[in-house]
């Protein structure tokens, strides 16, 4: 293993984050309907007068590269162009958003009531909302949160429109065109739809990314999307889908903008609206339908407490930065800009990385509540454990999680014994507190077959594993160092990097690891470990200390439910692995393990697809 | 003092002086003068105006006596800011020349956020001790005796050729530093001068840097600071004869060292003219267009150099290449001008070419047309090199030069022009509601005969007129074009207060003119704001010439260097990501300007590692010893 590169690892721990305002505290305090009839004035890129949709609709439909797929696909299907044109007009039709601001009042009143019910707070970190402001006025922006609700894009734009920033033109799912009415008003209030899939249609890849790339070229509103591409039932950041931002980042390759701000946003939730329901999805229940007849039958949700939302705003990253020495731009030289092609493969090599880049960068601003260090050792100690202990475990592991670089809401003044009482107080529903001990609620309130009692138990790890979930990106590196310590069985350096690497790829589905970042990764490990003193680092050899058996058993014992997870979870199509009769991971049982294990294992060609 | 005879077309008196004598030498006060005086250690000799400053300039072998060391152009003019805070022009040789420019002085100011407290003058006179002492070829100095063509190693004459007109190259003049100089200067008279110059050049291993009018942009004549052979800069200045005009065919032959206002000039008094006029052309050679692929600003009715050109003899250490016919097209395998169109120096020395000629036009009319936008502006010029009827010259500036422009304005005479200038003001910001801080003007001008003239005017005027543009006036036009003329003058008023900048250009194709030009603005201020200069730079374009299928645009990037340690490096920074950003985005790494040394570090990219081979083997072939050895282009 040649560690070559020039990184050097700063400390995680020294990472500099602003402080977090609440903006329900106003809205607690003054008119809710005056707030949503204010003058709202926003700022705009480089003074550009905000685009009508209807003009922008006619610009995509008149430009050279729609033009150009209309005459090429006449040619080969035989049809007249007025005809595609018309089905690219329809397409348009479909898809394209149409603000208006008296929609955006409208959800600006009535989220001011949701939220004030739902919520306790929704916290938001105003430097970043600062520069966010100077970024709008300088490039086009593209704001990049994480998806963990359907209340992202509600909160986003209730943010933006609260700080008087151009209301974003949002990316989302055909799904919720299903929904009557409301479908209609999220259009009306700056999202565009698009469908699920649409690999092989020439005509709708290019009006859907000429549609994008108009607003985004001529800078008429920031552009949002998910990286992720849907929501995380598991509060784990998923892979990123690179589709949108491949058509963002266009643009700057093909000089039509001088650089595009990337803006990843990390929005936290104490608890997640649809927590019960994701438990119920991971384990085969079928998500329900969009619908709006749904959404009015979960107004129910509104009588309970969700804690607080966080929202960070990170900083803005600059795309031609980033490309700086890795694309070479002038490859766009020879073809005329408007005829499609596939990017090249260091395009999207780069697109790739910087996609895992932002998740990262999603990630390391996510803010942890207290409860998720609690989550994490309950699950640990499926037959409960002592509150004593428990208090001062979670307090060894605050220390741990802050010389990793957690973000963890976590005041000072604050006690071990106090943040784990109130932690423990808000999730009632998973944890039980009896005589003077914590354990997970895994008893069924009513017993009923043993299969609804296994379904029942499952669903109360999972909805716990979900918090725990959340902390794991703080930790997964150095983890990875402590599992292939433990493969390895010897200390040299090189036999330990190899497991680290196996391990590394078995679980890129999984996690949040950049293809090719292998060797920044273990260094990056290694320097975490050695630097809370767990191991020590030698120029052959990785040695565990005494001090660290304790940080290492709670690292590997944190990622032991993946490990069986993939060993156990593709076990039906794997005949070679003994199917355990004794089911003690309920982990395994999650689709979304289920899902990646069999990925990897397409992945490293262990297994072969066949069509039946 | 040797008077020499020589049997010329038109017949002159030639004085020698003795090298040492040069700087006291004589010193034309006006060439278009009805007599010019000389005077010679203290005696007055009255020399007659039949003699133009042409012919005392092959009296003088050089122009560094009207010219300045330091500097652009003319040591008699100037911009000042004289003792009101105003700033002038000194001299009498430009329209501009004498006047006051009641403006220039608040553009200056608030543009770089300079003040006229704070000046950073140039060191006054060349001092002599500081120039590297000549490292001579004892051997090939006698050799070049015998063949009495003149010859010199006194330090004004080596320092004079050793630079071009690079930031770099004159920041350092002004400081009085000096890099390594060319150790001898000679002066070939003609075409066999010059054969037996590189004949000794190669039999004595020595290297040659051809020398014209030393107005390039390009580090193409800065000496290779690693040459350890002796440097032979060949001066081709006294290579400045029509040796004839052919009516029939129209073309004349000319040797290669002729300066661009001579050639015209001479041409006019035969009624013709070449039409070939770059923004040097009042000090740029024959022989440095043909070496460098050059632009002339009229190229819309007479072609660029390449097509300018009917035949070409080349000088170089394997023989004399040239075609044996003047045929006006010939297919004849890959055209052996395009090897020494664009050899910068590197392959000979150009020493006569027949170029095509054209009668002088019946009429000549400027114009001006204001735009709303840049874009619009593009557009219409889009359109207008769409329907090929693009007049001579059509140039769009943007906004910024707009307002640079008009800070040249002179002083208005009376209240009634400046009432008439107001008005004009208030009808296209006011009345056509023109935002004075986006709008742009295409300056243009016609030329032939009277009546075509004013029907192509109208073309294009109407062409605008669909692109929301509208006429502005002879005056504006005129003045458009007078600001390429003095540009060069005004960097020298900069540096005098702290301010440097320099010009670069590039052809990218018409969809990419709008996208390249924000961009690479863009990125200049992106790129002095990182490297710490403290004022916001002057970052401005124009599109100054059109084609078929492009457009050549043209930069001009200017800073405040206050607060700076190293003003110079931060300029190259910018100036190599200026370029970095062009090639990004589609344009060439130069349109007229060339490669030199300062842009050959992109050459591999731009023509492929082959195209880079192909170029190699000609010039191993031509010049195996490289006795051209400016190091130019490869």
């Amino acid at each position: 293993m040649a560690s070559n590169t020039l990184y050097s690892p700063r400390d995680p721990a020294l990472k500099k984050r602003d402080d977090f305002e609440d903006i329900l505290e106003e809205r607690r305090s003054s008119s809710d309907l005056r707030y949503a009839l204010r003058c709202y004035v926003p700022v705009v890129y480089k003074g550009i007068a905000p685009c009508k949709p209807g003009v922008l609709k006619t610009a995509v439909l008149q430009s050279d590269r729609l033009r150009h797929v209309v005459a090429e696909m006449s040619k080969e299907t035989g049809e007249s162009a007025d005809v595609i044109r018309e089905e690219a007009s329809g397409i348009l039709e479909e898809m394209a958003h149409r603000l208006r601001l008296g929609t955006v009042r409208f959800f600006a009143y009535s989220l001011s009531k949701a939220f004030k019910a739902l919520f306790q707070r929704v916290r938001v970190n105003e430097d970043g909302i600062q520069r966010l402001q100077q970024s709008i006025q300088e490039h086009p922006v593209v704001l990049l949160p994480s998806h963990r609700s359907y209340m992202d894009f509600l909160i986003m734009s209730y943010i933006l429109y609260t700080y008087d920033l151009s209301l974003p033109v949002i990316a989302a799912g055909m799904d919720f065109l299903g929904m009557k009415i409301v479908g209609e008003m999220l259009r009306m209030s700056g999202a565009f739809f698009i469908r699920r899939s649409f690999g092989g249609d020439k005509l709708y890849w290019a009006v859907f990314s000429e549609y994008v790339k108009t607003m985004l070229r001529n800078g008429y509103a920031p552009i949002e999307f998910f990286l992720e591409g849907t929501r995380s039932r598991t509060c784990k950041s998923l892979t990123p889908k690179l589709g949108l931002l491949n058509i963002v980042m266009e643009p700057f390759f093909k000089g039509e903008v001088f650089d595009v701000s990337l803006v990843p946003i990390s929005i936290s939730y104490e608890r997640v609206l649809e927590e019960a329901l994701y438990a119920r999805e991971l384990l085969g229940v079928p998500k329900p339908k969009e619908s709006t007849s749904g959404l009015l039958k979960a107004r129910k949700i509104l009588s309970e407490d969700y804690g607080s939302i966080h929202v960070y705003f990170g900083h803005p990253v600059s795309l031609r930065s980033l490309a700086q020495g890795r694309i070479n731009r002038s490859q766009y030289n020879l073809l005329p800009r408007h005829i499609p092609r596939r990017p090249s493969q260091e395009t999207q090599a780069f697109v790739n990385e910087t996609a895992y880049r932002l998740v990262r960068l999603q990630e390391e601003n996510m803010v942890l509540r207290p409860w998720v260090l609690v989550a994490a050792l309950l699950l640990q100690n499926p037959d409960g454990v002592d509150m004593e202990r428990l208090v001062e475990q979670t307090s060894w592991l605050r220390g741990l999680a802050v010389s990793f670089g957690a973000f963890l809401d976590w005041p000072d003044y604050v006690s071990a014994s106090k943040a784990v009482a109130s932690s423990l107080a808000l999730h009632t529903g998973l944890v039980r507190t009896e005589g003077g001990r914590a354990q997970l609620a895994m008893e069924p309130k009513e017993p009923g077959s043993p299969e609804e009692d296994l379904f029942d138990r499952a669903a109360s790890v999972l909805s716990c594993a979900s918090y725990r979930n959340q902390i794991l990106h703080v930790f997964l590196r150095p983890a990875l160092l402590g599992m292939a310590m433990q493969m390895a069985e010897a200390s040299r350096k090189d036999d330990i990097y190899s497991c680290f690497s196996f391990l590394r790829d078995v679980f890129s589905n999984e996690f949040i690891l950049c293809p090719g970042g292998t060797v920044q990764d273990f260094d990056e490990a290694c320097y975490m470990l050695t630097k809370c003193a767990a191991v020590h680092v030698q120029k052959q050899e990785v040695v565990a200390t005494e001090k660290g058996q304790r940080i290492l058993s709670f690292l590997t014992s944190l990622f032991q439910p993946f490990l069986k997870g993939y060993q156990v979870g593709p076990a039906p199509f794997l005949e070679l692995v003994d199917y355990p009769r004794e089911l003690t991971c309920y982990e395994a049982l999650s689709s979304d393990v289920q899902k990646n294990a069999l990925a990897a294992l397409l992945r490293m060609k262990v297994v072969r697809k066949l069509k039946v | 003092m040797k008077f020499v005879c020589y049997s010329h077309v038109c017949v002159v008196w030639v004085l020698w002086f003795p090298p040492k004598l040069q700087s006291h030498a004589c010193v034309p006060l006006m060439y278009a003068e009805a007599m010019v005086l000389t005077a010679i250690r203290g005696e007055l000799v009255v020399i007659p105006v039949e003699w133009s400053w042409l012919t005392l300039s092959r009296v003088l072998f050089s122009r560094q006596e009207v010219m300045k060391w330091n500097g652009w152009g003319y040591s008699d003019s100037r911009f000042l800011f004289n003792k009101k805070g105003q700033a002038e022009f000194t001299g009498r040789r430009y329209r501009l020349s004498g006047m006051v420019l009641p403006s220039l002085k608040d553009w200056f100011e608030s543009t770089f956020g300079a003040s006229l407290q704070h000046k950073s003058p140039a060191t006054a006179t060349l001092n002599a001790s500081a120039v590297p002492f000549p490292s001579l070829n004892e051997a090939f100095l006698q050799d070049l005796k015998s063949t009495g063509i003149p010859f010199s190693h006194e330090a004004e004459d080596r320092v004079f050729r050793a630079h071009g007109h690079c930031l770099h190259e004159i920041f350092a003049l002004r400081e009085g530093k000096f890099g390594r100089v060319p150790d001898l200067v000679v002066w070939p008279n003609c075409h066999e001068d010059v054969v037996k110059t590189v004949d000794l050049a190669c039999r004595h291993n020595v290297c040659l840097i051809p020398y014209g009018g030393g107005t390039s942009v390009s580090s193409a004549l800065e000496c290779p600071p690693d040459e350890t052979r002796c440097i032979v800069s060949l001066d081709t200045s006294q290579m400045s004869r029509i040796l004839w005009i052919d009516e029939k065919n129209l073309t004349a032959h000319v040797e290669a060292g002729i300066v661009g206002q001579d050639l015209e000039r001479l041409l006019n008094e035969s009624g013709y003219c070449t039409g070939h006029e770059p923004d040097s052309m009042e000090f740029s050679s024959l022989g440095g267009w043909v070496a460098t692929r050059a632009s002339g600003m009229k190229k819309n009715v007479y072609g660029n150099i390449e097509d300018l050109v009917v035949h070409i003899k080349m000088v170089c250490p394997r023989g004399v290449v040239e075609k044996s016919c003047q045929g006006p097209r010939v297919s004849i395998g890959p055209d052996i001008h395009h090897f020494i169109m664009g050899s910068e120096g590197t392959l000979g020395v150009v020493t006569e070419v027949t170029i095509k000629i054209r009668p002088m036009p019946e009429y000549q009319k400027y114009g001006s047309v204001v735009f709303p936008n840049f874009e619009q502006g593009v557009a219409c010029l889009r359109e207008v090199a769409k329907q090929r009827c693009a007049p001579a010259s059509i140039r769009l500036m943007d906004n910024a030069q707009f307002q640079f422009g008009h800070a040249l304005k002179p002083q208005v005479s009376s209240i009634f022009t400046s009432f008439l200038d107001g008005l004009k003001k208030f009808y296209i910001t006011k009345f056509k509601g023109f935002d004075p801080h986006h709008l742009c003007v295409a300056t243009l001008l016609f030329e032939g005969d009277r009546e075509r003239v004013l029907q192509h005017e109208k073309q294009v005027y109407d062409i605008a007129a669909k692109f929301g543009g509208l006429a502005a006036g002879e005056d504006n036009g005129q003045r458009g074009y007078m600001l390429t003329f003095v540009i060069a003058y005004l960097r020298d008023l900069g540096m005098d207060y702290y301010v440097i900048g320099e010009s670069f250009e590039t052809s990218v194709p018409w969809d990419r003119v709008l996208d390249l030009c924000r961009n690479v603005k863009e990125r200049i201020v992106r790129e002095c704001r990182e490297r710490g200069v403290q004022f916001p730079p002057l970052a401005t374009c124009r599109v100054t010439q059109t084609y078929d299928a492009g457009a050549c645009v043209y930069f001009y990037f200017a800073f405040n260097y206050r607060g700076l340690a190293d003003p110079v490096n931060i300029y190259g920074r910018v100036e190599h990501a200026a370029r970095e950003e062009i090639l990004a985005n589609g344009g060439s790494l130069s349109h007229h300007h060339g490669v030199g040394k300062l842009r050959k570090h992109w050459m591999p990219e731009s023509i492929s590692d082959v195209g880079i081979g192909m170029l190699k083997s000609v010039k191993e072939y031509v010049d195996p010893d490289n006795i051209f050895g400016s190091r130019n282009l490869l």
